[in-house]
């Protein structure tokens, strides 16, 4: 027999066994309703919950993406104080982020389709829902016990397969979250406990910008010491200097800049 | 003929097209009972394909049992053999 017959005759013997329960077909009805109620309000917090994790999981996407952006800046600058060793290093933890990103990307997607197909699930199931309520005030009101048998199984069977198919969904939709949600809270800590903000620097703290700051004041050092020292490269400091001892007598050689200009 | 595909919802489909859906569909079930795992994933995806080529949307608040159910898209071919089996989802 093909697959598809064999999942459909699945289907519905689930339903009939639900439906064997009832003394008064009747009943069954309001039961059955209750249950689609209590379905219903179950695939809304699956909904919520997917969207949770969604967020949580675009949340560490923007923290580490900070921290990618951060490495980048790091390896420009390293490399206009010509020092490519660290430049090396920034990009090379950089990457370990950039991968990092990619599959949390990829887990967002897939969070993204989950949330997508339980809120369609959730308005199908709605739709019928709907339909049920009305059929079944219908059926109670117009058919004794005996009469409605028939008419209770049509409206039954429908919905039952409807409530077989959106409860699967939910589940696999929570199965595929708590995945994820194990990965996701293994990446807060690390972001927690500063190892991503170190970038994933082995505990060794932010040792890239320290010695850049190290190299960009050892650079000012530099620049002052050459001022000092008077060399033709030490600009404006000594940019009224050339004519010599003018300096110690101010007004005049104001005065005479004045006519010369 | 209405046929279900699980999570996605019901589909209208009309005698004619029946017929090349079937044979999609028995490469699916050869690739479950082979355990061919390689061929199970296309064979799968093209089998939901074609009846959501052919198929036209079922009225969403109708409450009418499909006359066939397939699985999901993204189920392992674990999965739907554990849909197929005895203890799988028929109670008792």
């Amino acid at each position: 027999m093909s697959l598809m017959k064999r999942m459909s005759l699945i289907f519905r013997s689930k339903a009939n066994t639900a439906l064997d329960r009832a003394e008064d077909p009747r009943e069954t009805l309001d039961y059955s309703y209750q249950r689609q109620v209590e379905l219903l309000s179950k695939v809304r917090r699956g909904v919520a919950d997917v969207a949770t994790s969604r967020k949580r999981v675009e949340l560490q996407i923007n923290q580490i993406q900070q921290q990618a952006d951060k490495l980048q800046g790091q390896a420009q600058k390293a490399i206009q104080v010509g020092r490519e060793d660290l430049a090396r290093e920034a990009l090379t933890r950089k990457s370990g982020l950039t991968s990092q990103i990619s599959d949390l990307e990829a887990q967002h997607a897939q969070l993204q389709g989950e949330e997508e197909k339980l809120t369609m699930a959730q308005q199908r199931l709605q739709a019928k829902v709907e339909s049920f309520r009305t059929r079944k005030e219908t059926i109670k009101a117009t058919y004794t016990a005996a009469e409605a048998q028939t008419r209770i199984g049509e409206a039954m069977s429908g919905i039952s397969e409807e409530m077989g198919d959106v409860g699967m969904a939910v589940q696999r939709a929570e199965d595929k979250t708590a995945q994820m949600q194990a990965r996701a809270g293994a990446i807060d800590e690390l972001i927690a406990s500063g190892a991503l903000d170190d970038a994933s620097s082995m505990n060794r703290g932010d040792d890239i910008a320290r010695e850049l700051d190290a190299l960009s004041s050892n650079a000012d050092v530099e620049a002052e010491l050459a001022a000092l020292k008077g060399g033709g490269s030490a600009p404006q400091a000594i940019e009224s200097s050339p004519q010599g001892g003018d300096i110690l007598q101010t007004e005049p050689t104001k005065q005479s800049e004045g006519g010369q200009a | 003929m209405i046929v279900r595909i699980l999570g996605e919802g019901q589909f209208d489909i009309t005698d004619a097209c029946f017929d090349s859906l079937n044979v999609l569909d028995d490469a699916v079930e050869k690739a479950v009972e082979e355990n061919d795992v390689e061929a199970f994933r296309p064979a799968l995806a093209a089998l939901l394909a074609g009846v959501r080529a052919e198929g036209v949307p079922h009225a969403v608040d109708a409450l009418d049992e499909s006359d066939l159910i397939l699985p999901p898209e993204d189920a392992s071919i674990d999965e739907v053999r554990d849909m197929l089996s005895d203890d799988g989802l028929i109670p008792g």
